[in-house]
């Protein structure tokens, strides 16, 4: 497993080019023969930031999810070796019947909470109702996605059936979402709130302690359900919130890696000075920034504004600059470049802001700023304070707006205050992010339906027409359709210039050649579970 | 000495009364929620009728005086309140950090004054040698060398040298003292450096201003070896400045440490002031700064007894 430096420069060359299509690429050779796995020993590893609460159902981080879940299961999940397929995970197996409107799932017999109670139908159905209906007090995300549900039943301990009000053609899919992890029926009865404090799962590893500000660690769970599996007798997740002290930790050995993603110039010093210590893997991502406009706030409720705005963007230019020096890579639409239904580069360049002629681009942007009485325009861009990517994200566009004469205030701000400030709708244009966990367009296009369905949508748009799109193309069953729908869904988003996203990411994750059976995939949020990782020492 | 004393620490209660009411006003006026970044900060979406629950348990709906009068009330009781973020209580919140914090302020302070004592001295002493030019290289260095950028650079070199770095989390040293040392050292003296600049320049120019005086004179026409004045008339006296400079020093490594702590990745009071400030954890906050103060307070009524023991004048007028 020797890697030459020449071979790691050609693998970053090799991963540039793969990248665009959601192709991985390990940087090291796959030997002729797999070792056998090793049991034992404690995985230490980076998280970049400090899960704000435990409680994945009300969270839109990955701090919580890279803290969290070690210990939890969910219903199903990403098979990451073949995905977007999803595999049981709690479930030992499903039906869904041929109208869509019927989920069943059998569970797994003797699955244990670490509290040592056992799992059964009703703690599913506990959850998924806190998840769909949240008590006072409780915030559930991504409670949207579970509208469809007409009801939830329990007939015996071991078997749960959903029904559908409507047909959702990506229910599947949302029930391995890794945010649905399940909790006890008995934690929820006690406080519905208890998950944000306490962690009680049935998850490869049991919670041993937060020491916070430094770590969360996790020990194997012995009766996981799941025979042979954790491999590992523990781990730390070792929170290094400066991106130079992660990169140290890694480089000294303290940590075996850090599995959200670094840019590509930590890659490259991690590969220079560590040579074949280290794994990078690289893929696209299912994350990317976007232009978001308040339009609640003048000028941008006039779409004319909007639209020159975001005519002023050298998208294409960006990419090329912006991918050198940041995790931002790939010029793309609302679902994923690369993917299946990933609108091709031929079609995108004909939207409003793709466009390869940026001279005259600007010259209409120009145009429509003159129509609309705001030659002189003047905002604060609203931006998060973390320096990968968003700060040069954030110069990139104040650098394009003025090259339009529009001037701009760059303010940035911890995660905490910029999302409540986005969510409470106080900002003019921000720097809004889509975090997604598979490229299904029922996830990649919910940011933009009405923000009185998807408060998530922080350009406070309302606008009946994709609503409706999105509904349709939910119930459509066939690919083909379901695409034009998606395109029209595009198309219409664009034209009115809500938000639009800027660049797709690339992600970039090392590990210590050491570490083996981390997978891989185009998402940070999945393969967090960390039960088939095993340290080949 | 003992009207003296009791004087200062009357002294002290005042002082931090003023501090608590200013920590507590200002921070209410400073733009941010608390409950909205808690609650809408983290990417969910949540109704006004959430929020505004979420307000009236932490009591935040009651009118300012109230809020205050009952923190005052729970403070003279010791009870400091729980952090609104994590519901825990501050002072766990905060003792989690301070350990760390205060052993990383006692190593460099040991570490300071051993070295500039001597080196402060030394300067004096041979003032316009290559000894006292070497002093004075070493300390503009330490002034003019930010102690994050000089962690940076013993990071790196022990990286590059040793291929090794120090721990990451944090051992106490009752704990296992080796991996508590070989942690804590490195942040040690990379503030150490800076630290032992400053006394070193204040001990060399008062050791050189004290040696003109006329009871140096004196002692060496009396005869007293040069070795007596220096130590039991001149330096006892050029300390006193040193003194309150080691003090200060001492008492913002408490919770000033924020850029360094990073850099080492340490859990210290510097990163948990900043995160609370961030979220507007104002219980956290408020007992944070009533603990920095205590410490300014209580350092400074050290300070004010040790020149009362190392210059008789001031223990005779009180």
């Amino acid at each position: 497993m020797k890697i030459s430096r020449r071979t790691a420069l050609q693998g970053t060359a090799g991963a540039f080019a793969l990248g665009l299509g959601g192709f991985n690429f390990d940087f090291t050779r796959a030997s002729a023969q797999a070792p056998a796995v090793k049991r034992g020993g404690t995985l230490n590893f980076a998280i970049s930031a400090e899960a704000p609460h435990y409680d994945p159902h009300a969270s839109d981080t990955y701090a919580t999810l890279h803290f969290a879940a070690p210990f939890y299961s969910t219903l199903l999940r990403f098979d990451l070796a073949k995905f977007p397929a999803v595999e049981g995970d709690l479930a030992q197996s499903w039906t869904v019947a041929p109208d869509l409107m019927t989920y069943t799932f059998k569970l797994h017999p003797n699955v244990k909470f670490a509290d040592g109670s056992t799992l059964t139908s009703a703690d599913v159905v506990a959850t998924y109702d806190r998840l769909r209906n949240p008590p006072q007090g409780v915030v559930s995300t991504r409670r949207a996605t579970f509208a469809d549900i007409g009801s939830i039943e329990a007939p015996d301990p071991a078997t749960v059936v959903f029904k559908m009000k409507a047909v959702n053609a990506s229910m599947l899919e949302h029930f391995a979402s890794p945010w649905n992890v399940i909790y006890a029926a008995k934690d929820l009865a006690d406080n519905p709130a208890n998950p944000r404090t306490k962690i009680n799962g049935t998850g490869p590893f049991t919670f041993v302690e937060h020491i916070k500000g430094s770590h969360v660690s996790g020990k194997k769970n012995e009766n996981y359900f799941k025979k042979g599996f954790p491999y590992l007798d523990g781990f730390k997740g070792i929170f290094t919130l400066q991106a130079a002290a992660m990169l140290n930790a890694v480089q000294g050995g303290q940590v075996l890696g850090e599995f959200r993603g670094i840019s590509p110039a930590e890659r490259d010093r991690l590969v220079q000075t560590m040579g074949d210590k280290i794994r990078i893997q690289e893929s696209s991502w299912t994350l990317n920034l976007l232009v978001c406009f308040n339009v609640d706030k003048k000028p941008f409720d006039d779409v004319r504004v909007r639209r020159a705005l975001l005519m002023a963007i050298d998208r294409w230019g960006g990419s090329q600059g912006l991918s050198k020096i940041s995790t931002l890579r790939s010029v793309g639409g609302v679902i994923r470049p690369g993917s299946p239904m990933a609108t091709p580069e031929a079609e995108l360049v004909k939207l409003p802001g793709f466009s390869k002629d940026i001279k005259k681009s600007r010259e209409e942007a120009r145009k429509l700023l003159k129509e609309a009485g705001h030659e002189n325009l003047k905002f604060v861009l609203w931006n998060r304070n973390l320096a990968m990517p968003y700060t040069p994200a954030g110069i990139f566009l104040v650098d394009q707006w003025r090259q339009i004469g529009v001037e701009v205030e760059h303010k940035q701000s911890d995660t905490g205050p910029y999302l409540a400030t986005m969510n409470a709708g106080n900002h003019d244009v921000a720097i809004d992010f889509s975090n997604l966990f598979m490229d299904d367009s029922s996830l990649g296009l919910a940011k933009y339906l009405s923000v009185t369905r998807a408060p998530e949508n922080r350009s406070r748009s309302k606008d009946e027409q994709l609503d409706k799109l999105y509904d349709d193309h939910l119930r459509e069953r066939d690919p083909e359709k379901r695409k034009a729908m998606i395109r029209a869904f595009e198309k219409r988003v664009f034209e009115q210039a809500y938000q639009q996203p800027l660049l797709w990411w690339h992600r970039i994750v090392p590990t210590h050649t050491q570490l083996m059976g981390w997978p891989m995939s185009p998402s940070h949020n999945l393969g967090q579970q960390l039960e088939a990782v095993w340290l080949n020492v | 000495m003992l009207r003296y004393t009791i004087n200062r620490v009357l002294l002290m209660i005042p002082t931090l009364l003023g501090v608590a009411v200013l920590v507590f006003f200002m921070l209410r006026v400073v733009p941010g929620d608390i409950v909205e970044i808690k609650l809408r900060g983290d990417g969910g979406s949540v109704t006004q009728e959430t929020i505004d629950m979420e307000r009236k348990r932490l009591g935040l709906d009651r009118p300012l005086i109230v809020q205050f009068g009952t923190w005052m009330t729970d403070m003279a009781r010791l009870d400091f309140g729980k952090s609104m973020w994590t519901e825990r209580p501050v002072v766990t919140e905060i003792a989690g950090r301070l350990e760390l914090s205060l052993q990383v302020a006692i190593m460099a302070t040991v570490i300071a004054v051993l070295l500039a004592i001597p080196m402060g001295t030394l300067a004096a002493l041979y003032r316009g040698t290559w000894i006292d030019y070497t002093v004075r290289l070493l300390t503009i260095g330490g002034l003019s060398i930010p102690s994050f950028w000089f962690g940076m650079l013993i990071m790196l070199t022990l990286l590059s040298l040793f291929n090794w770095l120090p721990p990451i989390t944090f051992t106490p040293i009752y704990v296992d003292p080796w991996a508590n040392l070989t942690q804590l050292i490195w942040p040690a003296m990379a503030v150490g450096y800076r630290y032992c600049a400053v006394v070193a320049r204040m001990i060399r120019s008062s050791l050189l201003e004290v040696m003109n005086e006329d009871y140096i004179r004196t002692a060496r026409a009396k005869g007293v070896y040069e070795k007596l004045v220096v130590s039991r008339h001149a330096l006892r006296n050029a300390l006193l400045p040193a003194i309150t400079v080691i003090g200060l020093e001492f008492t913002f490594l408490i919770g000033g440490l924020v850029v360094t702590e990073q850099v080492f990745n340490l859990n210290g009071i510097g990163q948990l002031f900043v995160q609370s400030i961030s979220r507007n954890d104002f219980t956290l906050i408020q007992g944070m700064v009533m603990l920095i103060a205590a410490f300014y307070v209580f350092v400074n009524l050290a300070i004010d007894l040790l020149y009362a023991v190392f210059d008789p004048r001031i223990r005779y007028n009180s």
